[in-house]
């Protein structure tokens, strides 16, 4: 099946009159899938999504089906599960489209996963910045309550849950899962230590998966079309490869930056950067070069002009050097933007939301921060470059030097713009020039 | 035990060890601010990061393959520590460079120099240079934190240590991170400051001079402080304590870290109730009123009257010959009359001297324990979130209402020479006591109006104490004696821990300790020595037994009858 002829999944209801009622989502079908669901037994479910070989789309990729085996066996208590909506990675918007188009394709899943999981609590933590998320989300969870698909014993299966909707406080590091149930508990959104896991202990020290919101959009479909509907889709794992788990399913790519037509489109997983831009973008804006361009969020780092045939899967980023595919939100910058400019706008990102726990990220992303704005006043040295590249390797080049991975994602686009522009910086430098362009919008 | 290798060196671990703990015990330091012993682990400064790895069953070694946090990281049979490999060495040096980026260098100025783990630290693990070239956060200095605590805030270092403190040990939760990310800052809300009873240690638990004790501060150098092992003797819980001094004068007291005892911790009450040790007001050489001579030259304390350097006349020996003469006196004459009283503030060696001196002359000598200071209820830690106490079994940390260190020392003393514990109350009003020896050593006022009564006219009436009160103002005889500080000797505390307390400096003027003033009044050969002195009495006292090897170590020893009882619970 060609590109170009894919029909969208996840996004085929956008548009159509009153997408958001619940009358709607069943009239186009909805709610069958947790009908089939909760006639099947948990395990069944879990095995089901597991086949599927359906990825967390939140930017670490983990397997899905396999996140939920962790839970433990027998569990004296409740379970809890959690949907991370605080969406805050650049240039990510695909979940919010999601839930203000077509929230109850969202709660669908989240309803069988909770069923799958055997949690008695779902919290769906919501970025306070997304009120009309909220309010759509409000509205069809009462009209869930008022259809016996929430509550106690839902559609007289005997399985009983509650959602919660919690808004956040605007703050990046509310998206890092441990962040987020610190924050639902009330407390400073301090990731913790691991371990101990979610699964093992979670929110409110109870056992506690957490999800994105994208990957309970996919569930509904999964249950009701099949794992194996669900892997013609997407680039199978490489069989010379025993830790590949596959890049299936369709996808969400963000497209924004400097193109012609910035938006949501939905294509099977592996299309390119360039086809992904050039086609679905409406291309560069102004007639311009993609200078570099951010595959999947901006913790992933940046591509070149000539990576741009990088397929957009689990694998592809990595090989090119950046972090990942991430949230799969594809940024472009054109060739007349400078790449001092973006980094110090990234930097001044990752600063700003830092939450401040460890000390390599904490002080590392200030400092890195004001580098880059001596560079931007004109009093640049050379060597700042490499000091630079030594304080990104020190807060993160190998993940896991930190209690989260923030800090992978603030080394990440320092690392590979000073290794893939570094000319730019030394002229840069070497001018004395000071920058003429204000702090892009949007960088808080 | 567990085998564990670290650098090399073969050592045997707890199995609850860390990787601190366990290079700890090969004498290995792996730096680190955040975690401590009495603390959740946050494994947020990232100082201690190490490689470990672990030894598979054909000897191999597999070491991890990124850094790891010493303090969250747990060990097992064939664990392997390397703190000297060079990516271990880059981290740590990166990581102090990173710390210093924002902390002012402020150390010419800073109480904590001489002991702060950010300049120990930099010059063991450090780099010499920083690359720093941009303005450094400057942030205010905060001196509503607490009645004791200033914050010199940019000097923070985000251990969180008394963060935790005061959500985990004292219950009281005042401490505060407010603000994200290099801008974080410690606070209190504005109508909640640290003033609760535990708050100054999150002065010691601070790595570096940004919380400081306002009753410190400025006021020495650390290096100049000479330390001596003590004991507080505010309360029954009886902390251990290193006293602080410099020429003779004590500036501050801190706990000494003692499982056995209370920890790593003390309470406010203690730490700063040192000040009466150096009190104008403190008797600061003996009187008789007997001699007019020696009356006139001895019985003002005011400046003018001070014996001068170049008077070499000792008081004491006239005053103490004259003493026992009385003492013995008043005993030929009726030995049930006379009572010695015996305040649990003395120690156990000078309980025994005065109790033998006291039954030696006659065995029908009264000996009782004088007033036992109790205020209010024993107060246990952490509080829960309206201030309720916690459970037995979670309490963390007790200050106790029983206000004296070694009632149950002078009890079991008592127990020996008199069979019995009698105290005051029940003697007092009795009239048949007429020859008193008080002995006192409180920290404040202790003669209720209920014994100056008693007292009344009495016969003989000889007072050693520290300050000044009604008995010792109309006292025949009054012996001008030692606070603590300037005392060696054995305090046994609640929980039956007996600990050796040692002197620190010289008690003022003209006064003697309490030890050395009633070895010569019982006239005992030799100079008083707490450790000869203890294995006489643990093998004449079955009860004080332990005390027979004489050195007690560090931590103390239980008496036999406490021997199963928890120390602590939970910490």
């Amino acid at each position: 099946m060609s590109q170009t002829e894919f029909q969208p999944i996840l996004l085929s209801r956008i548009g159509r009159p009153n997408s958001q009622s619940i009358e709607s989502y069943r009239a186009d079908g909805g709610y069958t899938a947790l009908a089939k669901a909760l006639s099947m037994a948990n395990t069944e479910v879990i095995d089901v999504v597991k086949a599927s070989g359906l990825r967390g789309r939140g930017g670490a990729g983990f397997p899905t089906g396999l996140k939920w085996t962790f839970l433990p066996k027998d569990v004296n208590g409740p379970i809890y599960l959690c949907v991370n909506g605080d969406e805050s990675e650049p240039g990510t918007f695909n979940n919010r489209v999601l839930i203000e188009e077509d929230p109850h394709q969202v709660l669908e899943g989240i309803v069988i996963s909770s069923f799958a999981t055997r949690s008695t609590t779902a919290y769906f933590y919501l970025r306070y910045e997304y009120g009309r998320c909220y309010r759509a989300l409000k509205k069809a969870v009462d009209e869930m309550y008022a259809n016996n698909l929430l509550g106690k014993n839902i559609l007289g299966s005997g399985y009983s849950l509650d959602i919660y909707l919690h808004r956040g406080a605007c703050a990046y590091i509310c998206g890092e899962e441990t962040g987020l149930i610190e924050s639902l508990e009330g407390k400073r959104a301090w990731p913790r230590i691991k371990p101990p896991f979610p699964a093992i202990e979670g929110a409110f020290r109870r056992p506690t998966v957490v999800n994105n919101v994208e990957t309970m959009a996919c569930i509904p479909h999964i249950i009701n079309k099949g794992a194996e509907w669900f892997q013609s889709m997407g680039i199978p794992k490489d069989p010379n490869n025993p830790r590949d788990a596959g890049s299936y399913g369709p996808k969400l790519y963000c497209i924004s930056g400097h193109v012609n037509r910035p938006g949501l489109v939905e294509l099977p997983m592996g299309v390119t950067a360039r086809e992904l831009i050039d086609k679905h973008g409406g291309g560069v804006w102004k007639g311009r070069q993609a200078k570099a361009v951010i595959p999947g969020g901006l913790s992933m780092g940046f591509m070149t002009n000539a990576e741009l045939d990088t397929p957009l899967d689990f694998n592809g980023p990595g090989r090119v050097g950046c972090l990942g595919l991430g949230t799969a939100a594809v940024v472009v910058i054109d060739d007349h933007t400078s790449m001092v400019d973006v980094l110090y706008n990234a930097c001044r990102f990752f600063a700003h939301e830092s939450c401040g726990q460890c000390t390599p990220c904490r002080e590392g992303t200030a400092w890195s921060t004001k580098i880059l704005e001596r560079i931007r006043d004109g009093r640049g040295k050379l060597s700042d470059i490499d000091l630079l590249l030594e304080i990104a390797a020190s807060i993160g080049t190998i993940p896991g030097t930190t209690i989260c991975g923030l800090a992978d994602g603030a080394a990440w686009p320092i690392k590979t713009a000073i290794n893939k522009f570094r000319g730019e910086f030394e002229e840069y430098i070497k001018s004395g020039r000071r920058s003429e362009s204000h702090v892009l919008a949007g960088a808080h | 035990m567990v085998k564990v290798k670290v650098n090399d060196i073969e050592v045997d671990a707890d199995p609850k060890d860390n990787c601190i703990l366990a290079a700890r015990r090969a004498g290995v330091e792996i730096p680190h601010y955040c975690w401590h012993e009495s603390l959740s682990v946050v494994a947020s400064c990232r100082m201690c990061l190490v490689e470990v790895g672990e030894t598979k069953p054909d000897g191999t070694v597999a070491m991890g393959p990124k850094l790891v946090p010493g303090c969250q990281t747990p060990i097992k049979d064939g664990t392997v520590i390397r703190t000297d490999s060079s990516k271990v060495k880059t981290s740590q040096q990166m990581t102090l460079e990173l710390l210093l980026l924002n902390h002012p260098l402020d150390c010419s100025i800073c109480d904590q120099a001489g002991e702060c783990y950010l300049q120990d630290y930099t010059y063991k693990y450090g780099k010499a240079h920083s690359r720093l070239d941009e303005p450094k956060l400057h942030r205010e200095d905060k001196y509503h934190i607490g009645e004791q605590i200033a914050l010199f805030t940019d000097r923070c270092v985000m251990c969180t240590r008394c963060v935790r403190f005061t959500r985990e040990i004292s219950g009281t939760s005042e401490l505060q991170v407010v603000a994200r990310g290099s801008h974080e800052e410690i606070d209190v809300f504005p109508d909640q400051p640290c003033n609760n009873k535990l708050a100054g240690n999150v002065v010691d638990l601070c790595p570096v001079g940004a919380l400081c004790s306002k009753d410190f501060l400025y006021k020495k150098r650390v290096w100049w402080l000479k330390h001596a092992e003590s004991v507080c003797t505010g309360c029954s819980t009886g902390c251990s304590i290193s006293v602080d001094q410099n020429d003779n004068k004590v500036y501050r007291l801190r706990p000494r870290e003692n499982p056995l005892a209370q920890g790593h911790f003390m309470c406010d009450e203690g730490r700063f109730g040192f000040k009466y040790i150096h009190d104008e007001r403190r008797l600061k050489a003996p009187r008789w009123t007997g001699s007019s001579e020696s009356a006139r030259r001895t019985a003002s304390n005011s400046p003018a009257d001070k014996p001068s350097d170049l008077n070499f006349s000792d008081p004491w020996t006239g005053i103490l010959a004259t003493a026992k003469k009385r003492i013995q006196e008043a005993i030929k004459s009726d030995a049930h009359g006379f009572v010695a009283v015996l305040s649990p503030f003395m120690t156990v060696e000078e309980a025994y001297l005065l109790a033998s001196f006291v039954k030696g002359i006659d065995s029908h000598t009264r000996l009782v324990l004088g007033p036992v200071p109790v205020v209010g209820q024993d107060d246990r830690y952490p509080k829960g979130p309206k201030g309720e106490p916690p459970a037995e079994n979670k309490t963390k940390f007790t200050i106790r209402a029983e206000k004296c260190p070694n009632r149950l020392g002078v009890e079991a003393v008592l127990r020996h020479f008199e069979g019995d514990v009698v105290r005051i109350e029940s003697i007092l009003g009795r009239p048949e006591a007429h020859a008193w020896y008080f002995v006192g050593g409180y920290q404040t006022g202790w003669v209720t109006e209920a014994i100056d009564r008693a007292v009344g006219t009495p016969s003989l009436l000889i007072v050693q104490d520290i300050f000044p009160s009604p008995l010792s103002d109309r006292a025949d005889i009054v012996l001008a004696s030692a606070s603590f500080a300037e005392r060696d000797g054995t305090y046994v505390n609640g929980l039956g821990l007996a600990q050796a307390a040692h002197a620190a400096i010289r008690p003022p003027a003209d006064a003697r300790s309490d030890g050395r003033l009633l070895m010569e009044l019982a006239q005992r050969t030799g100079l008083f020595n707490a450790l000869s002195l203890r294995k006489e009495i643990g093998s004449v006292i079955p009860e004080l037994s332990v005390l027979a090897t004489g050195d007690l170590g560090e931590h103390g020893v239980r008496l036999h009858r406490f021997a199963h009882t928890p120390a602590l619970a939970n910490t």
